[in-house]
């Protein structure tokens, strides 16, 4: 399958294909193929390996196609077959989502078991405690289990009597056999893994649980084979069986819950990926049939009928309906689809049913090019994240260093049992140390942030794009299809006594259909969209900067401007007044006259989208200072200016006028966002801190831009920065955590506090609070998944 | 103190010295990509507790194949990233994932698993 051109990997190449070939034995065979696809018609080159029998061919997808490429090849006497289908991210995500379930329903049913082996162990391994021969009045034991037998053993003695009848040692060889089991079943992939990054002198977090409960273990197994070892030297020959199932079953309580939250975090993803309908009905040879969504081909005829999802993209060509495109653009209002008009696979069509010619499929389709935008943002890292990064590198080996020294200074200053409590704080520091806390702070974050931007219609390129937009202190507004809608419309409609405005707006309408002037289209929508049905203007006839004439059915219509009224010796006194206003508000006034008299008037002028009003004022509470910016004259920035409530205005400025004012912004030491299209302000967007493109729906300016907004609303710019703000909140709420866990709980481990407070860790306390500091992060991060932009701007 | 704290004392100098020599200092395994007849260099990776090579060589300019293949279910190589060339990329369990790109610079780019836990470098020769 062809592979889509993406940006910094295979700029060069083209779109490329790798087919393979049989039945090639030797070079010559290879070199037959090689020139025989090279002739082909729009083939850059083409090259095949014998080795692995594939033709790699870069071919220009207009001329050439897949199937005549295997035609070519087929020509020559050798095989060859359309390759399998590489993923596309759509596929790619549903693959990650399995791993993810299947890992977690994994984690659960070991986490269930060993925490039930866990409890049956701290229950027999009671006695074993609390017997004087085997010194459980020393202390010196797990100090949690040691508080957990004195004040259970009463209660347990009068339950189970018979259990404290049991020779110890039978006790003993039992828990010996059930840690065993719970270590080579629940616990192996620790020791596997562990023992496979040691053998690549790198260490990760099994590596501590394996070193840990294996140090345990070991100690335990000696002191069941030989407890006379211990007796003679007057320590008690204490077992760890039950420590080490706890520990186990803690941890990987913990890495269950970790497992469902990194799901969670990418649900919003998972949402996006199940958009695409497995199936679409297409016409083909004039029968409508059902096919499987990748069976769709460029140019097939799809058929969607009400509340049925459009399968893949495509321009409508005939039918009328109303398509839902809020999953994509976060646009709550269903969205009007003519002929001619664009639709987006994934989005639902709501009232009418429509043909329409299939356009862009399978890797290049919006959905995947989203969802694979996507997946690269919530992959990519944020600076913040350095620190963390460069801590972990060399996190375990530090940790396992600072747990030998911790059991040398423990074995040399302790009064009593040194050993054994050299032992237990070296493995607790083994087991707290916890270096994914770190390691998930802020991947997490981006991964949910981007997600629910991602559901609001706003697309982050990733963890630097949501940094600095946290970071932002001024947004610098282009105007035109920006704060404005970027085409004039008619805002304005006055008539003379005796005159209606439907009436004003067919005549000027039937006359002005037959112009190109910019103008002229703004009144003819506007008569459409009241419902009027045009007539026929005769005799058109267009004075090129004044206006236009004709006449509809009866009556001669003349459309056109102050001075073209004059030149025809038309009155324009009774609306003067109201021209007068509309002048004022940098508006455009055209007259209609009918029949030489004066009919009416309209106010043409590029009207302020709705809810920029809001966002701008939005944004001045959020206290960015916002800068509208236009190539207009000062009259019209003003007015639009002063209708939004921006007290910031650069006018008159020329496209390179954007860069140097985004530039002059920059060097007075402030973060600036560029808002702009993203096709003419491209050079503004890429200068500016962060670039925020405004995205017609469909046209994903992503790689341009920092930030692309799926539709033209300034809400979702106040909302791209209210998410970062919050997001870089997050982030440094994780990462204090995750250090200061380490920081506080490592030093606590080792037994810092013994000497002052008589405060030894418990290796159990340990593998409890390592389990929930990754876990707590995570939850953390998952809260960006509330966040309401209702509530928050 | 007693002989024993002594030794226990020189022993635990002797395995901190040796765990920070092999973590950090011990040399890993190293590979360079070979040029296969399409003009591309490839190079093979397997992902089983760490990247096996760790260290691998590539020509400036030239597109480079990166066949990642991962060899276990850890959640920890679940992903591969190369920070430098804007690639992650989701490493299903027990297949090959082909990760490409042109080396543009030449340098050391450092390249790990989704965590940061598993190393490697990619070393761009001219």
């Amino acid at each position: 399958m062809a592979t889509r051109v993406e940006p910094n990997e295979t700029h060069a190449i083209g779109e490329r294909i790798d087919i393979p070939v049989s039945g090639m034995t030797c070079a010559a065979c290879q070199a037959r193929v090689q020139r025989t696809l090279s002739r082909q018609p729009g083939v850059h080159d083409a090259a095949v390996n014998l080795m692995t029998r594939t033709a790699t061919v870069n071919y220009d997808p207009e001329t050439a196609s897949p199937e005549r490429l295997v035609d070519a090849i087929r020509s020559t006497g050798y095989g060859a077959e359309l390759p399998v289908p590489s993923r596309t991210a759509l596929e790619d995500q549903g693959a990650q989502d399995r791993a993810y379930a299947e890992e977690y329903l994994e984690l659960r049913r070991k986490a269930i078991v060993s925490l039930v082996a866990g409890l049956v162990a701290m229950l027999i391994s009671m006695p074993l405690m609390t017997t004087p021969s085997h010194g459980g009045t020393s202390g010196a034991s797990d100090p949690f289990m040691h508080w957990v037998a004195s004040s259970l053993t009463p209660l347990l003695q009068g339950a189970l009597p018979w259990l404290y009848a049991i020779d110890q040692r039978l006790i003993a060889y039992g828990l010996l056999v059930l840690t065993i089991g719970i270590m080579g079943w629940a616990g192996r992939h620790f020791y596997t893994r562990a023992w496979a990054s040691f053998r690549h002198h790198s260490a990760d977090m099994n590596t501590l649980i394996a070193v840990g409960t294996g140090a345990a273990f070991v100690f335990s197994v000696f002191a069941t084979l030989a407890p006379g070892f211990f007796l003679e030297r007057g320590v008690a020959p204490d077992t760890y069986y039950e420590a080490v199932i706890i520990i186990i079953a803690l941890i990987l309580v913990g890495n269950a819950l970790e497992a469902r939250a990194k799901r969670q975090t990418a649900k919003a993803l998972r949402g996006l990926a199940a958009l695409q309908p497995p199936t679409a009905r297409i016409e083909r040879d004039g029968a409508e049939l059902e096919v499987a969504t990748d069976d769709v081909r460029r140019d097939d005829i799809v058929v969607v009928r009400p509340g049925e999802r459009v399968p893949v993209d495509g321009e409508v060509v005939s039918g009328a309906s109303a398509v839902d495109e809020s999953m994509l653009t976060g646009e709550s209002d269903p969205v009007k689809k003519l002929p001619g008009d664009r639709v987006i696979g994934g989005t639902i069509n709501r009232t009418g049913a429509f043909r329409y010619r299939a356009t862009t499929l399978g890797a290049s389709s919006t959905l995947a090019q989203i969802v694979r935008l996507m997946r690269e943002a919530q992959g990519s890292r944020a600076p913040i994240q350095r620190l963390a990064d460069r801590i972990s590198a060399v996190f375990v080996p530090v940790v396992i260093s600072l747990a030998i020294a911790t059991f040398a200074i423990w074995f040399v200053t302790a009064e009593s049992a040194p050993g054994v409590r050299a032992f237990a704080a070296a493995v607790a520091v083994l087991i707290i140390a916890c270096p994914c806390a770190m390691g998930l702070a802020v991947p997490t974050a981006v991964m949910v942030a981007t997600g629910k931007g991602a559901e609001l219609g706003v697309l982050i390129k990733g963890g630097e794009a949501l940094q600095r937009a946290g970071s932002l202190d001024t947004v610098v507004l282009d105007k035109t299809g920006t704060v404005t809608e970027g085409r004039p419309a008619v805002t304005d409609v006055v008539v003379v006594s005796g005159r209606s405005e439907p009436e004003l707006l067919a005549l000027a309408g039937a006359v002005e259909r037959q112009s190109e002037h910019p103008l002229a289209d703004a009144i003819v929508v506007a008569a459409r969209e009241r419902g009027l049905t045009l007539g026929a203007a005769e005799a058109f006839q267009s004075h090129t900067g004044r206006g236009v004439t004709g006449s509809v059915g009866d009556a001669v219509v003349a459309v056109g401007n102050a001075r073209f009224m004059a030149d025809l010796a038309v009155d324009i006194v009774p609306l003067s007044e109201q021209a007068d206003r509309f002048g004022g508000e940098a508006k455009t006034v055209v007259f209609v006259a009918v029949d030489g008299a004066l009919a009416g008037a309209m106010a043409i002028a590029d009207p302020i989208r709705a809810g920029s009003r809001d966002a701008i004022a939005s944004l001045g509470r959020m206290g960015l200072k916002v800068v509208l910016l236009t190539g207009d004259s000062e009259r019209v920035a003003s007015a639009v200016a002063r209708a939004t409530g921006i007290h910031d205005v650069v006018s008159g400025v020329l496209p390179d006028g954007k860069v140097a004012e985004v530039k002059r912004l920059q060097s007075a030491g402030r973060m600036v966002a560029m808002v702009g299209d993203g096709v003419n302000d491209a050079p503004a967007l890429a200068q500016a801190d962060i670039g925020i493109a405004i995205g017609s729906g469909t046209d994903i300016a992503i790689e341009a831009s920092d930030v692309t907004l799926m539709r033209g609303d300034l809400a979702a710019v106040v909302h791209a920065i209210a998410l970062s703000r919050r997001t870089m909140r997050t982030m440094k709420q994780n990462l204090f955590w995750a250090f200061i866990y380490n920081v506080v709980g490592i030093p606590v481990a080792a037994g810092v506090l013994y000497p002052v407070m008589g405060v030894l860790l418990s290796p159990i306390l340990a593998s409890a609070a390592m389990a929930f500091s990754s876990v707590s992060v995570v939850s953390n991060s998952l809260r960006l998944r509330r966040y309401d932009p209702r509530v928050d701007r | 103190m007693s002989m024993i704290d002594w030794l226990v004392i020189a022993g635990a100098v002797a395995a901190i010295a040796w765990v920070n020599w092999y973590f950090f200092a011990a040399e890993r395994s190293s590979g360079s990509a070979t040029v296969t007849g399409s003009g591309v260099q490839e190079v093979g990776i397997t992902i089983k507790g760490g990247f096996t090579p760790a260290v691998i060589r590539a020509k400036q300019g030239v597109p480079l194949r990166l066949v990642f293949d991962r060899q276990e279910t850890s959640s920890c190589s679940e992903e591969v990233v190369l920070g430098d060339f804007g690639v992650r990329r989701f490493l299903p369990a027990f297949e090959k994932t082909v990760v490409e790109l042109i080396p543009r610079e030449p340098g050391r780019f450092d390249f790990s698993c989704g965590m940061g836990m598993l190393h490697g470098t990619l070393v761009v020769e001219r």
